[in-house]
């Protein structure tokens, strides 16, 4: 087996690499959001309840995000076509990017894979502009982990911008 | 990884602001952030009545607007609806209308149901076609965000998030926690 973290990254480490598709016919990598905030939302499944759903709630937090700089993508291991209907279904405003083939590959890398159930953990992360991960959460499986911590660290971050601290 | 997170609290207190129904001195505050389009906040509901009643002057109860728009896209106005009744005294009326007839709140219900209780009806029909509420309501959803509400119904009990179940069993064994 591939050399995995067995927990979540932590603050401070580069975050690796990823090719992932966003749509049935577009991939999108780590590449796309340089010089952006980025929020990498990984969870378990599409299609959970609708009103604790944490896609839903980040959908109408998205304002927030973007008046911070920042952009948010949605991972979980459902295919491309799922994301798809899901995101229709919902009026997502932003990208679901799908860690299909190989299974879990990207939530295994950042150390976000839950191997019992073959699915992504509820980890949130967050990057800079220059893709170093800034803050890491981890909630338990069934609870929502909410906008609050994100935007908190996004705050952080606007205190201590990118290069501050070299 | 960060440490876990101790239980959300309420980050902006209960105060003239907010819409209350009982005495400033109860021994216990429930504060709900609600979407008037949510099922389960329909569900609750009718549960909040019960707990008021069973509670009576030892509780007070206030309400906050937490809109999902996107799944719910009757929900943002009916919120600012509400506070247009507010305005005119009447949101405690206008909030019960609401909740009862959940599965109608289009502008024409709306106003229907402002007329039912009691609202005039120029002021109010204007209040929401110039959106003048909506502030108010986007300012509920924004101290909900950043309280840690992730989904509706939420409940604070004396400002400590409510984790379990709500229905009156769970809600009052959390109020008891607190008298």
């Amino acid at each position: 087996m591939a050399d995995y973290p067995d927990r979540a990254l932590e603050a401070g480490t580069p975050a690796p690499d990823f090719q992932l598709k966003a749509t049935p016919d577009q991939w999108v990598g780590l590449e796309d959001f340089r010089r952006k905030a980025l929020i990498m939302a990984f969870y378990p499944a599409d299609w959970s309840p609708v009103c604790t759903d944490q896609m839903s709630l980040y959908n109408e937090v998205l304002p927030m995000f973007h008046e911070y700089g920042a952009e948010i993508v949605g991972i979980s291991v459902d295919s491309a076509w799922c994301h798809a209907a899901f995101a229709q279904h919902r009026k997502l405003h932003f990208p679901l990017l799908a860690d299909f083939e190989p299974k879990g590959e990207v939530a295994k890398r950042y150390g976000a894979y839950e191997y019992e159930e073959g699915v992504a953990r509820r980890a949130l992360f967050v990057l800079d502009a220059e893709g170093v991960i800034r803050w890491s959460y981890v909630s338990p499986m069934g609870v929502n982990p909410g906008a609050e911590g994100i935007l908190a660290a996004l705050e952080q971050m606007q205190e201590q911008p990118v290069g501050a601290s070299r | 990884m960060s440490v876990l997170m101790a239980p959300p609290r309420l980050t902006v207190p209960v105060s003239e602001r907010d819409h209350v129904v009982g005495p400033q001195t109860a021994p216990v505050t429930i504060v709900e952030y609600g979407d008037y389009e949510c099922p389960f906040c329909g569900a609750a509901h009718p549960v909040v009545k019960a707990l008021q009643k069973a509670l009576g002057d030892n509780l007070r109860f206030a309400y906050r607007h937490f809109p999902l728009s996107q799944i719910h896209p009757h929900s943002f106005q009916a919120a600012e609806a509400a506070e247009a009744a507010g305005a005119q005294d009447r949101f405690w009326q206008m909030h019960d209308m609401i909740f009862e007839h959940q599965n109608r709140l289009g502008t024409q219900d709306l106003l229907a149901y402002a007329s039912a209780v009691g609202v005039e009806l120029e002021p109010f029909a204007e209040d929401l076609a110039e959106h003048r509420h909506a502030p108010r309501v986007r300012e509920d959803f924004l101290s909900g965000v950043r309280s840690g509400v992730n989904g509706t119904p939420t409940f604070f009990v004396n400002g400590v998030r409510h984790d379990g179940g709500y229905d009156l069993e769970s809600l009052l064994g959390a109020v008891r926690q607190h008298m």
